[in-house]
């Protein structure tokens, strides 16, 4: 490790600044571009599960069969 | 690779598979290049931004590579997965361009006393975004998808004249970006202590890049066959 301590490493002789938000920045998109097409692909999976119950349900109850929209 | 259900099942083998790779690969090279790779003699510490600055703008650039030949496969080909591919594309594109601004602009306060100049290197990435959100914002703009895609691989195709500018802006103009660092012909100008964190780093994006695309498209692929036999047979193991 070059740094010498943990503050030593969070200064950076005066570029810390600088770097960790340059880091932080990068790491929230960076989570971001993951977690959104995640949870669009589980949005998306509710809603083809409950369309599918829908359906079997109104198989059951015949002239029910109505569909949702994203 | 044009059928759906082969698709969406190879694709969530491979997320399963790349995802703790990246997150491996990305931790390692940024301890690496935090804490451990020594100072720039010039810069000081601020160097360090590059192995987020140098990796999100070479994946962005890939990027817009993998764009344009989705738009070029939808226009001739007339292959619906490589509209779904080239939607995937952009908006990760976008995101990892912005980056390279951001961090570039983080970077050049300590090292040229500017957040931003209108320099080549500088303005022709800004471009790559605006031709970015521009093919995220065509594809909502319409409600016809087939003429969505089509409109979108003629943009990105015209897009593509601006990366051999981005590449050759340090060479073609006086700019106060410096030139590539690693050079694939040729010694590379920079010490292999500070070059291995950035070819792990670079490496990572890389990996990044594709998951974050196979996970949009995938999640655009269930949407778009939501009626589907095959989807609907797949309801209850979703991954």
């Amino acid at each position: 490790m070059y740094f010498e301590s943990f503050s030593a490493a969070i200064v950076m002789e005066g570029h810390g600044v600088f770097v960790w938000s340059a880091y932080g920045l990068t790491a929230v998109a960076l989570i971001m571009l993951l977690w959104l097409p995640s949870r669009r692909f589980q949005q998306h999976w509710r809603w083809i599960e409950a369309d599918k119950q829908r359906l079997v349900a109104s198989a059951a109850k015949p002239g029910d069969a109505t569909g949702g929209d994203r | 690779m044009g059928s759906p259900p082969w698709f969406y099942r190879v694709s969530g083998a491979l997320v399963r598979w790349l995802l703790p790779v990246t997150a491996i690969v990305l931790i390692l090279g940024a301890l690496w290049g935090l804490l451990v790779a020594p100072p720039d003699f010039r810069q000081g510490n601020s160097y360090r931004i590059i192995y987020i600055h140098v990796p999100a703008a070479v994946v962005a650039l890939a990027g817009y590579y993998v764009m344009a030949v989705a738009g070029a496969v939808s226009l001739i080909w007339r292959i619906k997965m490589a509209d779904v591919a080239m939607r995937a594309v952009a908006p990760v594109g976008a995101t990892l361009t912005a980056v390279a601004l951001f961090t570039g602009a983080i970077w050049g306060k300590p090292t040229w006393g500017t957040w931003w100049v209108w320099d080549a290197r500088i303005t022709s990435m800004l471009i790559l975004l605006f031709l970015y959100l521009g093919v995220v914002a065509l594809f909502e703009a319409y409600e016809n998808k087939a003429a969505a895609a089509r409109a979108c691989a003629v943009l990105s195709l015209v897009g593509m004249v601006n990366i051999p500018i981005i590449y050759k802006s340090v060479d073609w103009w006086y700019s106060l970006h410096q030139g590539a660092s690693i050079r694939f012909t040729g010694a590379s100008a920079i010490d292999a202590s500070m070059l291995y964190p950035l070819l792990i780093m670079i490496s990572g994006f890389y990996c990044l890049f594709t998951v974050a695309v196979l996970m949009n498209m995938r999640s655009e692929l269930i949407w778009t066959h939501r009626q589907s036999g095959w989807l609907r047979d797949l309801s209850g193991e979703r991954v």
